[in-house]
């Protein structure tokens, strides 16, 4: 190694929302930090397809990690939120019962979530429930309200984050897949495409491919089984059909299929639980569709695949044990923080404080860094605000006037914003600024957009993507001089 | 003018396409003094101005131009007229006060939030194109699923192709058009997968942009799966049952870069749902009465906001009726509320407008639901008309004269499309 090598402290293999919430937890200390991602962007991976549900803690017995993080994670939310200013509501959860087998359950629920500390579970008799959500299916029987539960807006948390870390000195390395990982003179290398990233630490925080980076480090103790989810997005109009989250009484595998009332005002459906052997498989089906629709409809029978909007499926990172693997290995310094599924969202900034842990005990020195900013603006949401406030958002910058996204009334301000705050590509535009994601998905602004990427990152039309990678969005015509 | 913004008007028209550009003509002919366009776009012309294939104007100028020929007649006509045109704004919304008179909010880079009074309100927002999401292809998410509209803008307005080898989905008449774009710019073109038994488009649309061009029509065909990560890789098509589910045991794949969706437009009513005015679930567009009057008084609407026309001359034929009659309203004329209902019968989706009045002049558009040949049209038993054949891509219009309706005793009338006897040789 030559003297003038960069050894960093910790490199984070992953930029999900785990890989994300270390980055930024080790950013309130003087360390030197790098987070390496496969993808054009953060958060492309599970994390884009997350149901976007911040869990009250009672679905998960306290008897494994998951269980126990869980909780801890939910109560983390409200200052997280402050600080880095990211979409977020607490409109609680209603776990409901079908049949008179679910009833009890719903009491096995609220006793689990009681011993962890789960505040105001309250078991709902049938009246109640419908006088709260008119629109669910009369034949239901009653619920489990957990008024902690929340949603939230997962790329616009993964991108405070990554910007929040970015802001307190963490490198971000994106396009960077890793091909190797090996040893050096006490410490780890990294090895993408591009360059060797040398670091004491290097944590394991790939998600779906956390065992194949764990094997490239010589480790063979764990195996992640990709278990597929769909979820299908329905039209704004339908807006207020639920108020709160709502959950079946749980399967085996799976939290089942939920009503959920995303932050951004859409009715979502989903997920199906399905394992795939495939680790890109993401496709949406016709079977996935039925289940979903079918699930649904018993529980609020109004709602109707007509108004799917847009549709996606997702890959949880299901480990052999079934629960969260945290922890130091073998390898020096390798450090895995795998299988995180379900509910691993919720969990991420609870699971950021228990790595921290394991790295002091690991031998890390923590010094908190003095000028530490925890503050992030979070996006402009100009539809978001009273007409008085548009006004002064307009008479401040002219730009907000400019409609570029009709169905959700984006501005060129936000696109512009979007692309300050670390956008590259469409998708990362639509992600931090709603561009294209409403009804007409995309059909107006996407050349709008493709214009002020080319011209704020200086790039023709043709090497403007999707979401990085191969996902082109237009060709050169045949040259004419050519012809 | 162009770029004059004021703060009063007669009339003001949302949209400055064929529809909102025929209104403003309209409304000047019925006499009413100030009037604006306001156009989200940077030049008025709507999408003709990508529509640089010919076949417009056969039926008003009787001659064949350009989208953006005839755009530009009616530009010019609109600045020779002293009608103000704003580009690049955008209305956030309309508040009526209790005399009647409206107040629109408008937001432009250069004037902020700019508030308007004026009289009457003529919606021509136009209509956009129906998404992968809309029909619920199962697969993955990669580049090259686009519109055909969007393609359209993409060769056309900004010199880019969206692919080489490319699928069409839908025969609707965009997807027709850019079938033939695509192959005259060096593209391959596979097929056009059509689910209905028959095509989408205008007869002849795909006369001279398929059979011309040798590109196969797969009629009873669709698309049930998307396959590729980053780029669009290839489809599998399948051909469909009765109850249009695809047989995947006769699935193939088909390789091909790009998927071009031309299924279908959707009238853009983001504004009038906002201000609660009541539209047609079959339409997508306002109901409005005999004078295109929408269920809030003195909001008029024409064009694809209305109801998805196939020919641009036909939108500008009935935008210069509804600018007419928001003109009219502007200086006072109120005329009696219409008191006979425009009922859909046998074969009929939908007729346009909602209900009729005696003592007036109409015209009737409507839309059959499935092809018939040959067959007539009646109304009521008030007119009979026999036709060659229908189509449901191929809008049907009927003048019913004023006298019909003296005659008419009744609070409704119902249209029927039904089959007769071809004649024997």
């Amino acid at each position: 190694m030559k003297n003038n090598q960069k050894i960093y402290d910790v490199a984070i293999v992953g930029g999900g929302v785990t890989g994300c919430n270390i980055a930024r937890e080790l950013s309130r200390y003087s360390l030197k930090t790098v987070l390496i991602d496969k993808n054009a962007e953060v958060g492309f991976g599970t994390t884009k397809s997350n149901s976007g549900i911040i869990h009250a803690g009672h679905h998960n017995t306290p008897a494994t990690l998951k269980g126990r993080l869980v909780v801890r994670g939910n109560q983390l939310f409200d200052q997280l939120c402050r600080e880095l200013n990211f979409g977020f509501s607490r409109i609680g959860e209603l776990v409901v019962a079908r049949t008179p087998e679910d009833l009890p359950v719903l009491e096995r629920l609220k006793e689990q979530g009681k011993s962890k500390g789960v505040p105001g579970l309250e078991i709902w008799d049938k009246n109640r429930l419908l006088h709260e959500e008119p629109n669910l299916s009369h034949n239901l029987l009653g619920a489990l309200w957990a008024p902690t539960a929340g949603v939230i807006n997962p790329y616009e948390f993964v991108f405070a984050l990554i910007e929040s870390a970015i802001e307190n000195g963490v490198e971000l390395k994106v396009e960077s897949p890793v091909q190797k990982i090996g040893q050096e003179e006490g410490h780890l290398v990294v090895q993408t495409p591009t360059e060797k990233i040398h670091s004491r630490f290097v944590l394991n925080a790939a998600g779906i491919f956390a065992d194949q980076v764990a094997r490239m480090a010589g480790l063979d103790d764990f195996t992640i089984y990709p278990r597929k989810g769909e979820e299908y997005m329905l039209d704004k109009r339908l807006k207020g059909l639920v108020r709160h989250l709502i959950f079946p009484v749980p399967l085996k595998t799976t939290k089942g299929i939920l009503i959920i009332p995303t932050f951004d005002g859409t009715i979502m459906v989903g997920p199906t639980a399905q394992d795939v052997g495939d680790r890109h498989d993401i496709a949406t089906s016709y079977e996935g569709s039925h289940q979903v629709f079918d699930f649904v409809r018993q529980i609020c029978p109004s709602i109707n695949e007509r108004d799917t909007i847009t549709e996606f499926a997702g890959l949880r990172a299901v480990s052999d044990t079934d629960d969260f693997i945290i922890g130091p290995t073998k390898v020096k310094g390798f450090i895995n923080v795998a299988g995180i599924q379900s509910p691993g969202l919720t969990s991420a900034p609870s699971i950021a404080e228990y790595v921290l842990e394991i790295l002091r005990q690991e031998g890390l020195k923590l010094h908190e860094r003095k000028n530490f900013k925890s503050h992030v603006a979070g996006p402009p949401r100009f539809a978001l605000q009273s007409l008085k406030e548009q006004g002064e958002r307009i008479g401040k910058d002219s730009r907000f006037a400019k409609v570029v996204c009709r169905c959700e009334l984006v501005t060129e301000a936000e696109i512009h914003d979007a692309i300050d705050h670390g956008a590259r590509t469409l998708d990362g535009i639509k992600f931090r600024s709603r561009a294209g994601m409403g009804r007409c998905q995309g059909g107006f602004c996407t050349s709008r957009c493709m214009g002020i990427l080319s011209e704020r990152l200086k790039i023709p039309y043709d090497r403007v993507t999707k979401r990085g990678g191969d996902s082109w969005m237009v060709q050169k015509m045949k040259d004419e001089s050519s012809c | 003018m162009l770029g004059r913004m004021e703060e009063k008007y007669d009339v003001v028209i949302v949209g400055g396409g064929p529809a909102g550009l025929g209104a403003a003509l309209g409304a000047r002919d019925a006499g009413a003094e100030k009037i604006l366009i306001v156009d989200r776009e940077p030049e008025a012309g709507g999408i003709l101005l990508q529509c640089i294939h010919s076949g417009f104007g056969l039926h008003y100028f009787k001659e064949e131009l350009t989208g953006p020929e005839y755009a530009q007649r009616f530009i010019e006509k609109v600045i020779d007229q002293d009608v103000d045109v704003i580009p690049e704004a955008y209305i956030s919304g309309v508040v009526t006060d209790s005399e009647g008179s409206k107040r629109v909010r408008v937001m432009h880079e250069k004037r902020g939030l700019h508030t308007i009074d004026c009289q009457s309100v003529v919606l021509a927002m136009g209509c956009r194109e129906r998404t992968r999401g809309a029909i619920q292809i199962p697969g993955t998410r990669p580049s090259g699923v686009l519109t055909a509209g969007l393609a359209q803008k993409f060769v056309n307005m900004l010199g880019y192709l969206p692919g080489k080898r490319v699928a069409i989905l839908g025969s609707g008449d965009i997807g027709l058009i850019m079938a033939r774009r695509l192959v005259l710019e060096g593209c391959e073109v596979v097929g056009v997968y059509e689910i209905m038994p028959y095509s989408n488009g205008l007869t002849r649309n795909v006369v001279q942009c398929l059979e011309d061009f040798n590109i196969p029509l797969h009629l009873s065909t669709t698309v049930a799966q998307i396959h590729g990560r980053d780029r669009l890789e290839k489809i599998t098509v399948a051909p469909v049952d009765k109850n249009l589910k695809p047989d995947m045991k006769r699935a193939k794949d088909v390789v091909c870069d790009t998927l071009l969706l031309s299924i279908g437009l959707i009238p853009e009513n983001e504004l009038s749902q906002g201000l609660g005015i009541r539209l047609d679930p079959v339409t997508s567009g306002p109901v409005v009465s005999s004078t295109l009057e929408t269920s809030l008084p003195g909001m008029f609407a024409c064009g694809n906001v209305l109801h998805v026309h196939d020919l641009v001359d036909f939108v500008t034929r009935e935008a210069l009726l509804a600018g007419r009659f928001a003109g009219e309203w502007a200086q006072g004329v109120r005329r009696p509320t219409d008191n006979i209902r425009l009922v859909p019968g046998e074969n009929v989706r939908y007729c346009v407008p909602h209900t009729l009045s005696p003592g007036r002049d109409h015209m009737i558009s409507m839309r059959c639901k499935e092809p018939m040949k040959p067959c007539k049209i009646k109304i009521g038993d008030l007119m009979e008309k026999k036709l060659r054949f229908v189509v449901p891509a191929e809008m049907i219009m009927m003048r019913l004269h004023p006298d019909l309706l003296d005659r008419f005793h009744g609070d409704s009338v119902r249209v029927d499309i039904t089959p007769v006897e071809a004649v024997k040789p």
